[in-house]
């Protein structure tokens, strides 16, 4: 019979590999944000929650693009939160501005967090922002409310088969680490 | 063979006496009983969760329970038997039989290997106690996707310590068995002479040791965002909860064959020796397992295909997906060209092995369907898919599981089991398990939403039928315990040898039961030809 002893090694080995498993697990992380970028899914908010340098507008006059408005509440938090206007309709190439109203229910100050998201994704690229209240958290005292500005572009480029672009906020309460990290 | 006067001398199997050999029990066959038996506990009150659920699905509307407790039910009735019944019962049979079948006195690690059992009850009364908190037991699902699983209330930490304790459980057994495997082997005993069991569950072993740390780093990456602030899942902070999926299913594909590999070895065992043939191509099932448990790591997202991902990513998905059916129809083939024109005889393990031959592979064929993207969008999450993996899981691990069990009892106990009664459960099993789950399929497919508690009732009949059979499927398994506890208690006496059939692994070779300690000093194997080449 083999001593224990006799063992080590492989155990020893084995254990490594259990413990490098779990770095992987965490490794996934990063390598999932990287491989988002890459491939630019557009489920992330890469694209849409960084404002655009400059934009040259050439309105394309001939062809008119639906743009819907969504507005939702995370985890049923203490919000009023919608559109101004659910609609509009838009020229690409050409500079817009639309609104979405929000007010604090909570009773109690809070930093809100509003995270972007486009359907069809796959063209989330052609929807270009130079202003958003989605680009920081948004502070907001007991009880007040507000009008929050977006400014936006649609792209030229934006394939032909398009008509309809829906640009739906999820509107998040902020955890106080969270908020602080950012 | 050469080696088969072993030395067991039955006067000096020294037991410890009274409830500290259990309590510290080190011998592997104490452990895999108790594994074993442990398995059977948690497969009943698995199995008493699903007929709750398919008594509320008999019929259309709310009758019994109200929709979080269903949610519950679904949720634990699945993490219990995968990690509860099916991974404590394979790390059983591991016990029992590798030591046996390598030459081996006992397991490497006697010591972790108690821990690792004593592990589980632990870990199991923690996720139980969450049905007395308050928001009750964990009913997200078992594959505990946020948002919705940190909404739990106070059983979301227990769930997930419990996840932890599960996870450590299983790491140790694997460790345990790769270093019984690679270092305890009786001379001569090479690695390409190794019964098939032995070498499906050292491939198990390592997928165990890849992917068991995954689940523990999204569950404990699940804890910090409900905890501590961070937000790996929280949009608001810069997360992402679709990466939760991915990390999860990184993990979950490969542990379904952590769920189905050590039941092929079992039945690549049972076959040849009931069809008195060598197993057909020994070697290609030995790659065929490997290259299966490699295809395992890269087809995790067709669990995913309609969360939405590049159309590259949609097709290298469905590709690498399909080509797990390459090496499976190489295992499928090589286990029927094993019968072909062998002298075959049905004793039970025998039909439990023919039965998950062709039930297994009705799973395969529906996962087949399921791996086709486009299609996927019409099946997720509906019936198909609860019909696809319990046909893998019951008729294919479960009856895997019994089937090594009618092959190795004898050799436990020393009896002989009363064979008209295990005839009996056999059929009766076979024949409900399909009034069970085959008409699944055909609710998936006409689109019943699987986790839902009420149904609009074009779906009545088919959820009676598979009702019907879940009430029949479920009280017949306690055939099985009557004959468990009888073969435990006496009968005709077993002969080393057990079966009239072509046996050739060295748990055959020692007296039947087998002795307390056996292979005190290991056979020699040198120069032996083995039987498979
Ligand atoms: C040829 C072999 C297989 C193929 C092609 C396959 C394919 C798939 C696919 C595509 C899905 C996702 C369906 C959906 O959610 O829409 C799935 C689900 C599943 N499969 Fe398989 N599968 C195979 C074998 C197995 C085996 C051997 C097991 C376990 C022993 C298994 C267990 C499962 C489980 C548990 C799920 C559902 C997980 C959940 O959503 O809760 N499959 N399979
Ligand atoms: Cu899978």
């Amino acid at each position: 019979m083999e001593k224990p002893r006799g063992h080590r090694g492989l155990i020893g080995r084995l254990l490594l590999f259990t413990a490098g498993s779990f770095a992987f697990g965490f490794a996934l992380v990063p390598l999932y944000s990287v491989l988002c970028k890459v491939w630019d899914t557009g489920n992330r908010w890469y694209g849409t929650q960084t404002a655009q340098a400059s934009v040259v507008e050439r309105p394309d006059t001939d062809r008119v693009v639906t743009i819907e408005f969504v507005g939702n509440v995370a985890h049923q938090a203490d919000w009023e939160f919608a559109p101004t206007a659910n609609t509009m309709k838009v020229h690409p190439g050409k500079l817009y501005e639309a609104t979405f109203h929000a007010k604090n229910l909570t009773g109690h100050p809070v930093v809100a967090q509003a995270v972007p998201s486009i359907a069809p994704q796959t063209i989330a690229r052609y929807f270009k922002k130079t202003q958003c209240f989605c680009f920081e958290p948004q502070k907001f005292a007991s009880d007040e409310s507000r009008e929050m500005l977006i400014r936006f572009i649609v792209d030229r480029d934006l394939p032909g088969d398009i008509d309809r672009i829906t640009l739906s906020y999820s509107f998040f309460d902020l955890p106080q680490q969270a908020a602080s990290n950012r | 063979m050469a080696h088969a006067d072993t030395h067991d001398h039955h006067d000096h199997d020294h037991k410890p006496a009274g409830i500290g050999r259990w309590l510290f029990a080190t011998n592997h066959k104490d452990i895999g009983t108790m594994y074993l038996l442990w398995a059977l506990f948690m497969f009943f009150l698995g199995g008493a969760m699903a007929l709750g659920i398919r008594l509320e699905l008999f019929k259309p509307g709310m009758q019994w329970f109200d929709p979080g407790f269903y949610n519950s039910l679904v949720t634990n009735h699945a993490l219990i038997m995968i990690f509860g019944a099916v991974m404590p019962a394979w790390v059983g049979l591991a016990n029992w039989m590798i030591p046996l079948q390598v030459g081996a006195p006992d397991m490497a690690l006697p010591r972790m290997n108690n821990y690792s059992f004593w592990i589980l009850p632990f870990a199991f009364t923690l996720l139980l106690s969450s049905f007395f908190t308050a928001g009750g037991a964990p009913a997200g699902g078992w594959t505990l996707y946020p948002p919705l699983s940190l909404q739990a209330g106070d059983s979301f930490p227990l769930t997930i310590f419990a996840i932890h304790m599960m996870g450590i459980s299983s790491i140790m057994g694997a460790i345990n068995v790769i270093v019984t495997i690679m270092n305890m082997r009786a001379p001569g005993m090479t690695l390409l002479k190794l019964p098939l069991f032995c070498w499906t569950w050292l491939i198990t072993a390592y997928l165990l040791i890849a992917v068991m740390p995954v689940l523990a780093g999204a569950v404990t990456m699940l804890l910090t965002d409900h905890y501590f602030g961070t937000s790996f899942f929280n949009p608001a902070g810069g997360g992402d909860p679709v990466m939760f999926q991915h990390i999860f299913w990184f993990f979950g594909h490969p542990e379904v064959y952590i769920l189905i590999l050590p039941a092929f070895g079992i039945v690549s065992e049972i076959i040849p020796a009931f069809s008195r043939k060598p197993l057909f191509g020994y070697d290609a099932m030995v790659y065929a397992t490997a290259s299966i448990a490699f295809l395992s790591f890269i087809v995790w997202a067709h669990h995913m295909f309609t969360v939405g991902m590049p159309l590259a990513g949609q097709t290298f998905f469905m590709m690498s997906t399909m080509l797990i059916a390459i090496p499976t129809g190489v295992k499928v083939f090589n286990w029927t060209a094993t019968m072909w024109k062998g002298s075959l005889s049905f004793e039970p393990p025998m039909l439990f092995a023919l039965a998950f031959l062709f039930l297994f592979t009705i799973g395969g064929f529906s996962g087949l369907m399921l791996a086709i993207a486009p299609a996927d969008f019409q099946y997720q999450d509906t019936y198909f898919v609860v019909a696809h993996f319990h046909y893998v899981l019951v008729p294919g691990a479960v009856f895997g599981i019994m089937a090594g069990v009618y092959y190795w009892l004898p050799k436990w106990t020393g009896h002989m089991y009363n064979m008209t009664l295990a005839k009996w459960h056999f059929w009766v099993s076979t024949i409900s398990v399909n009034v069970l789950f085959f008409p699944q399929h055909f609710l998936g497919l006409a689109g019943m939403p699987r986790r839902i508690p009420d149904y609009s009732t074009q779906f009545t009949d088919w959820n009676m039928v598979s009702s019907v059979g879940g009430f029949v499927f479920g009280f017949s398994q306690l055939l099985f315990v009557v004959l468990i506890w009888q073969c435990a208690r006496g009968g005709a006496k077993a002969t080393d040898k057990v079966w009239d059939g072509m046996m050739t692994g060295l748990e055959w070779t020692v007296a039947s039961p087998a002795p307390y300690h056996s292979f005190t000093e290991a056979p020699d194997l040198t120069g032996v030809a083995d039987s498979h080449h």
